[in-house]
């Protein structure tokens, strides 16, 4: 009988021990994320509450993004790459598509316009259904999920000067930037996805990755305009391999990169259609440097 | 100290051991296990969402997924195409809904009997309850390729007599602009308020009156826009799908197949809608529906008996309203419909039905008595006119979560002119055929994934009629129901 009290307490006393420091767990997490319950948000004139966007967060987004917003949704197990990404963990405070230099939390309206655009090529679709208010409080969720913002200001976003006129010779020079920076590596020197780098890149939580292909159709992540396209390696894509070319390239080389760019994309565009008269041959990875 | 007290209560007493020993586990379990619950289903399974992210309480559609279902079944995120998907999927979902109700109808005309023989009429209140099942549907429904869509719903009655509610196909976003889609086949009407989405289940409250009002003696079964019909549809919307516009041309044939109505005879049915944010309310829509089309009234016989597909002889209908989806916030909501309608006086006096009257179902008349049949020589009786109602549908939801939805619906619908004038032989009253009706419930889904849909649903229905008791009085039917409505 001695014998089997005391196994029962040493079973009381293991379950204690690996019971309560996982509650203990559950409850400072709730109750970080309600210390910044007050998290606000600005987009143009409308001021996001967080407080106000839990029943919308709980409706459209908990399944991918998970109650804690760690990307761990009852969704995510099935979200694999290279086929989709993985959803966002909010909770890092990491994000692609900004304005702001690399390393740097992204505005408000940056947020406002990802949720707005959503993400091609995975599950996150186009949340320009919800009101501008629902959503300028969903990015004040958001934004309360990662301690970064409550420690951090957004960056500066960076100036985007205005676009050139495009010419035969700046697309030839955007196809020099593209040689020199070495975009071909992952990018591949058609631009799909096929680089020498492609198959071995990982996100910074050491998942697999696939550059964008500029050839299949789809639209860039953070945008489809010429700016965005700009902004998107001047800014780089925080959290995965595509790194913040905004030291290495002058603006107007970057406006050049954009028109070579656009040579490569299936759609249409008077760039693709000079490129075609110009006859453009892809960039040879073995030629030396500057005589592409 | 504290562990020796715990000792001691241990030896004492055993069974708080246990309790605590079991509590302790059961703690560490639920925490380390709630962390997934893993599902995935139809569109559901295709895209990850939960059902809330596209059913403001299933199945009724919440703004996301009218524009899911406007973008052809896609999210538009260039994954939508099955070759994507994992060749193992299959989009299929079925919904059945096991349930108990009670049903009670005011006058019903019941025989009476003097030694065994039936001497005459009189009307009595019958009520039954009991379990009972709803029909069963089979969805398969989603992309042949992006921008290549299809729906395919087999229905069954509750007998498991099975029909082809929907079946269509849609080319989607041609030349790139969401402002050309094109759909043929059977479908539902470009209906904001969806008949086909309806919360509510009741035989009465399970329809919109408003969509399938046909005046008493009236013989135009073409008109109900709550019924799926047969022809093709262009359908457009911005981007955003603030502005959506539809036209559609069908057959006048209630969706029924086998070309057993008029020889030639279609309806059109247009549509145009406009949101607009309003802030911290919502996103608010207003629009307006027109149903404008012909059908036979006259079937040439063959021995006496319809041929089927002859009909000629096509007259007039038409029903036009408002649409408006009003949010208050993120709890309450009002959808109104309204409804003029208006039959060709020839309808009014019963022709056009070209379905037996004598129950054999869904096909034309096999035998008497046919509805009337508007033969060379016909002339309509003195006093004949074209009727004429408005309706109006009120539907509020407040939606505490969306795991819980309380429903609340009131409709009405009133004649402004009857078939038979004061100058007819047989003046109609001014308020026959005239409804009055509410509907409350709610529904309660205990879970919330991305895999499967269930619901606890109750329901009470409330009808009321104008003169159509068996001794011309009023009628009142009341439905009381409770059910599990589930899909999977």
């Amino acid at each position: 009988m001695r014998t089997r009290l005391r196994m029962w307490t040493l079973l009381t006393v293991a379950a204690a021990a690996l019971a309560l420091p996982m509650l203990s767990l559950a409850q400072l997490t709730q109750h970080d994320l309600q210390s910044r319950i007050g998290m606000e948000s600005h987009v143009g004139n409308i001021t996001g509450h967080a407080k106000a966007a839990e029943a919308d967060y709980r409706r459209y987004c908990v399944g991918c993004h998970g109650q804690l917003g760690d990307g761990n949704g009852e969704n995510a197990p099935y979200m694999q790459p290279p086929m989709y990404q993985q959803p966002r963990d909010f909770q890092l405070g990491v994000f692609k598509c900004r304005s702001t230099p690399t390393g740097t939390l992204p505005t408000d309206e940056d947020l406002f316009d990802a949720i707005t655009r959503g993400f091609d090529r995975s599950n996150m679709p186009q949340w320009n259904t919800l009101s501008k208010q629902e959503r300028a409080d969903l990015v004040a969720w958001v934004k309360h999920f990662s301690p970064r913002w409550a420690n951090e200001k957004p960056g500066t976003p960076i100036q985007v000067p205005p676009e050139p006129e495009v010419t035969a010779d700046r697309i030839k020079a955007g196809r020099d930037v593209f040689a020199r920076v070495q975009c071909w590596k992952c990018h591949g020197v058609l631009g799909q996805a096929n680089g020498p780098s492609a198959a071995t890149l990982t996100d910074d939580l050491g998942r697999p990755i696939a550059p964008f292909n500029f050839t299949e159709g789809s639209r860039p992540k953070c945008g489809d305009t010429d700016r965005d396209i700009y902004r998107i390696f001047m800014t780089g894509l925080d959290g995965t391999p595509m790194p913040s070319y905004a030291d290495n390239i002058k603006p107007e080389e970057a406006w050049d990169l954009v028109f070579y760019l656009r040579t490569l994309m299936s759609q249409h565009s008077k760039e693709k259609e000079m490129a075609k008269k110009l006859d453009l041959k892809p960039v040879d990875p073995n030629a030396p440097a500057g005589q592409q | 100290m504290r562990t020796r007290m715990k000792l001691r209560i241990c030896r004492n007493t055993p069974y708080v051991q246990h309790f605590l020993v079991t509590a302790l586990l059961l703690t560490f379990l639920i925490l380390s296990g709630s962390q997934n619950a893993n599902a995935i289903p139809a569109f559901a399974r295709k895209y990850g969402l939960r059902c809330s992210a596209c059913h403001e309480s299933w199945p009724m559609l919440n703004y996301f997924g009218q524009k899911f279902k406007d973008n052809g079944y896609q999210l538009m995120n260039d994954r939508d195409a099955p070759i994507w998907q994992n060749p193992g999927y299959w989009p299929v979902t079925f919904r059945m809904t096991p349930i108990w109700h009670r049903v009670s109808t005011g006058k019903v005309a019941e025989d009476t009997y003097a030694a065994g023989t039936i001497t005459g009429a009189t009307q009595t209140r019958v009520s039954t309850s009991g379990f009972d099942l709803s029909g069963l549907d089979f969805h398969t429904a989603g992309t042949l390729e992006k921008n290549i869509s299809f729906y395919l719903l087999p229905s069954s009655d509750p007998t498991g007599t099975f029909h082809f509610e929907t079946v269509m196909a849609r080319l989607d976003n041609l030349g790139g602009s969401p402002w050309l889609n094109l759909k043929l086949g059977k479908f539902e009407l470009d209906n904001l308020l969806s008949e086909k989405r309806i919360l509510t289940l009741t035989g009465n409250g399970g329809i919109y009156q408003t969509y399938h009002f046909i005046p008493v003696g009236d013989g135009n079964i073409f008109g109900q826009m709550g019924d799926n019909q047969l022809g093709m549809e262009y359908f457009g919307h911005s981007a955003d799908d603030r502005t959506r516009v539809s036209a559609a041309l069908i057959s006048s044939s209630d969706g029924n197949v086998n070309l057993i109505t008029g020889a030639n005879s279609y309806t059109g049915f247009f549509t145009a809608s406009q949101a607009f944010d309003t802030g911290r309310l919502g996103v608010q829509r207003l629009g307006f529906y027109a149903m404008v089309g012909d059908a036979a009234t006259y079937y040439p016989t063959s021995g006496g008996v319809p041929i089927p597909g002859s009909g000629i002889g096509n007259k007039g209908f038409s029903r036009e309203g408002f649409v408006g989806q009003f949010y208050f916030g993120q709890h309450f909501d009002l959808q109104v419909v309204t409804q003029h309608g208006s039959d060709n006086a020839w309808f009014g006096q019963g022709y056009g039905d070209p379905i037996a009257t004598d129950g054999n179902g869904t096909a034309t008349c096999t035998a008497a008595p046919c509805p009337p049949n508007n033969v060379p020589g016909t002339t309509l009786p003195v006093g004949a006119r074209a009727p004429t109602w408005n309706g109006a549908t009120f539907e509020a939801h407040y939606v505490y979560s969306p795991q819980l939805i309380f429903i609340g619906r009131y409709e009405l619908e009133r004649m402004s002119q009857q078939a038979n004038g004061p100058g007819s032989l047989t003046p109609s009253a001014s308020n026959l055929g005239n409804i009055t009706t509410y509907t409350i419930g709610y529904r309660y889904n205990p879970f919330m994934t991305s895999r499967a849909g269930f619901a606890w649903h109750n329901e009470y229905n409330w009808m009321h009629q104008d003169g159509v008791a068996p001794d011309g009085s009023n009628l009142n039917t009341s439905e009381l129901l409770l059910g599990f409505d589930f899909d999977f």
